[in-house]
């Protein structure tokens, strides 16, 4: 009914406490909740993970299968992302096809991996012009507490590089690993006044104004990024959560990688 | 269920091709309290299907139209992943996810006491992380324990587990190669304390003798799945005491 | 003597499971009879009352009833009333004529506006569940300040305790001010310190609420977490009164 409505004194006392530099669950503004993840879990699938941040709650699963590549890149695999934001993972999630903010949660997670290079696609050619490898990655959130962004994309980057590509099953030869080149790694904070947190959960997203995801690759490079919510960042910001993402993309690399 | 097949489904000696018995049902896994904002949830393994189920309610109806001024209605989502099985399946509903949606929900309908809360609704979602037949009959195994765990008041669980045939024997709980080239499959759900029967399918071909033989099978198989969804319920409880009685000490 | 014991045991029962034989006992709440045999109709603890047994739940949601005082969090505006959230599978309409103030039509959010927290009692509840609340009594009111806490429902008993005894000892020992909502909503004021330990006593109250000896433990947790409680009553800084009286 109205379980999206916080109830004026909730709003209040996290912001007190955000006045202080605390929050709720006394992590420090710029910490990550606890990873914990499972990968290889659902054997129909070509690579799995279930994944949890703090208490969201995710799945990612891989499909690789043939198909016809574009015409504008005849050698080319060719990746699609996809995300389900299922009534399971909140009261406040409906059914039916995904809406904007499931779309949103896929072209990000899907821009992290993309133009990060991650998957080679160059080599996922089977017959130039004829055959590719299709990689399918569908991300459903299970639980939702907030920052489904980066739960999404570690879920899928840790699918990914499990993955198994089925030569066997369609007769190319023997199943090889999914091309693997780096690990794009996002770090999403939220603007609350004129704080900005890491990883925040879902009383803090119900607060916020504005939402920055980063991701950056191996090199700490930035590869993809994307401002989401109605309110806005500062430069300063901008340049708080490029740094963040570098610094706390690198721990993450070193629980996931 | 197309009947031909080269494949062996059932060997000389009555094993089958993942080893078992005709009358042995397969491996089963069940939790419950498994998902974190659901009132109630439940995963649950049988064979390779690998199923969670989570309850939200008694909750206000929507949309509106949809309410009844005397009881709850349950409203279910049966839905499989992509990658559940072993085509990428296209995303969103179907019209099998529909017709399994509609016979689960009809058969939870009859043992919660929707009466007792009316104009609500009860939204049992099932979703299907690995597909190897039997799926309907795990969701429904499931969602019936993941509404006892939401508190919901009803006056039994529902255990669910298919008969079928395959090449000439009648066998218990079909696998996926059974399910494929078998001659017939029976998905059936039961309540318990009296027996009577809350989901009942069939296609295929099958003797009246073989169906009761079947069907015996069957409700004698449903009665040992119960006893673990039970034990799932009961165990999620006696270690909510064990863990508190340790953080007494 | 039977009866003792299986109180003792504490046993766990899931629906459908056999209680008793009919001729023994009679079915009392979450409880049927079928075929001579009394079954259980929820998950829960089983438990004789006299010559009944029944099943307590272990959870479940929050049905109104009547009288119940519950603290609501109002989710929308009409010119004539607030919709109120009770943690209810129903809706909760609060009229203007059962306020505390004169409101004139179309003035309502001058007053109550989307995620405030009020006190409330239940005025009504009808066979279908439709149900009307009112402010208009003492101690109602709009409530500020604080933390608002949830937690089953089931367990709101075992907060308040034995004719009040455990929610006396968690006022004393911390300090603070707390109203108990029948609908499993609790709201603690008071020392922002000790406002955390009421609000980490009251979610260890719920999730230990089947284990024995509940206030020894509740007590010694407090006192491990405030040493001072209950010695230094000069600390005094309880917001004396925010209510809003218009």
């Amino acid at each position: 009914m109205s379980d999206y409505i916080m109830s004026q004194i909730k709003r209040d006392h996290l912001l007190n406490l955000l006045a202080d530099g605390r929050r709720a669950d006394s992590r420090r503004l710029d910490e990550p909740r606890k990873i914990t993840f499972e990968t290889g879990v659902i054997e129909s699938a070509d690579g799995s993970c279930h994944l949890r941040l703090g208490d969201t709650e995710g799945m990612a699963g891989i499909k690789i299968i043939p198909g016809t590549p574009y015409m504008d890149a005849p050698a080319d695999g060719v990746i699609t992302t996809g995300a389900e934001l299922i009534p399971m993972a909140h009261p406040t999630f409906e059914s039916g096809p995904p809406d904007e903010n499931a779309i949103e949660l896929a072209r990000v997670v899907d821009r992290g991996i993309r133009e990060s290079g991650m998957i080679d696609v160059k080599k996922l050619c089977i017959k130039e012009g004829e055959q590719i490898w299709m990689v399918y990655i569908d991300i459903y959130a299970l639980n939702w507490d907030g920052n489904l962004f980066d739960a999404a994309n570690y879920a899928a980057v840790c699918a990914l590089k499990t993955a198994m590509v089925p030569n066997k099953q369609y007769g190319f030869g023997d199943d090889m690993p999914l091309p693997i080149t780096c690990l794009p790694i996002s770090v999403t904070e939220a603007k609350i006044g004129n704080d900005l947190i890491v990883d925040p959960n879902f009383d803090e997203e119900a607060i916020s104004s504005a939402r920055m995801t980063v991701t950056t690759d191996d090199n700490g490079n930035f590869r993809a990024m994307q401002k989401g919510g109605k309110g806005s960042i500062t430069r300063g910001d901008l340049s708080l959560c490029l740094d963040r993402a570098v610094e706390i993309g690198k721990q993450i690399r070193t629980i996931i990688g | 269920m197309s009947g031909h097949t080269d494949m062996t489904l059932v060997n000389d000696e009555g094993i089958r091709i993942d080893g078992r018995r005709c009358d042995e049902k397969r491996p089963i896994k069940i939790e419950a309290g498994v998902l974190k904002n659901a009132d109630g949830s439940c995963y649950l393994e049988i064979g390779k299907n690998k199923v969670l189920c989570a309850v939200y309610g008694p909750r206000e109806c929507r949309p509106r139209h949809l309410q009844d001024p005397t009881k709850a209605i349950i409203q279910c989502k049966y839905n499989m992943e992509t990658y559940s099985v072993s085509d990428r399946k296209r995303p969103g509903t179907d019209r099998r996810s529909v017709e399994i949606s509609k016979l689960i929900s009809e058969a939870l309908s009859n043992v919660v006491q929707v009466e007792l809360f009316p104009r609500a609704s009860i939204d049992v979602y099932i979703e299907i992380l690995q597909a190897n037949a039997g799926t309907r009959c795990a969701g429904l195994t499931a969602a019936s324990v993941a509404l006892a765990d939401a508190g919901i008041p009803m006056r039994d669980l529902i255990p669910a587990i298919a008969c079928g045939k395959a090449d000439n024997h009648v066998v218990l709980d079909l696998n996926k190669e059974e399910d494929n080239f078998g001659q017939a499959d029976v998905p059936l759900a039961i309540v318990p304390s009296t027996d009577e029967i809350v989901l009942l399918q069939m296609d295929g071909n099958m003797t009246r003798e073989e169906l009761d033989h079947g069907l015996d099978m069957a409700f004698g198989a449903a009665h040992e799945v119960y006893d673990m969804q039970k034990a799932a319920l009961k165990k999620r409880y006696s270690e909510i005491e064990k863990k508190e009685g340790a953080t007494d000490e | 003597m039977e009866r003792k014991n299986a109180r003792k045991a504490r046993e766990i029962v899931t629906p459908g499971e056999v209680l008793a034989d009919a001729d023994e006992c009679r079915p009392g709440d979450n409880a049927y009879e079928l075929d001579g045999k009394i079954r259980a109709g929820i998950m829960g603890i089983k438990t004789y009352v006299q010559n009944a047994v029944s099943v307590i739940p272990l959870h479940g949601c929050y049905m109104p009833v009547t009288g119940d005082t519950v603290i609501g969090i109002i989710y929308d505006l009409g010119p004539s009333n607030w919709m109120v959230d009770i943690n209810a599978p129903y809706p909760a309409p609060l009229h203007v004529s059962e306020v505390p103030w004169k409101v004139e039509f179309g003035d309502t959010s001058r007053f109550l506006s989307v995620g405030d927290v009020v006190l409330l009692k239940i005025l009504m509840v009808d066979e279908s569940r439709k149900i009307q609340v009112t402010m208009k009594d003492s101690g109602l009111r709009k409530i500020e300040g604080g933390q608002l806490v949830t937690i089953a429902h089931s367990k709101i008993s075992r907060v308040i305790g034995k004719s009040g005894s455990m929610i006396q000892m968690l006022k004393n020992m911390t300090d603070c001010r707390v109203f108990v909502g029948q609908n499993g909503r609790i709201w603690v004021d008071g020392d922002e310190e000790n406002v955390a330990v009421a609000v980490e006593a009251i979610k260890m109250i719920e999730a230990e609420a089947q284990l024995p000896n509940l206030s020894d433990r509740v007590e010694n947790f407090i006192e491990s977490r405030l040493p001072q409680s209950g010695e230094d009553e000069e600390d005094t800084d309880i917001p004396a009164d925010r209510e809003e009286s218009q």
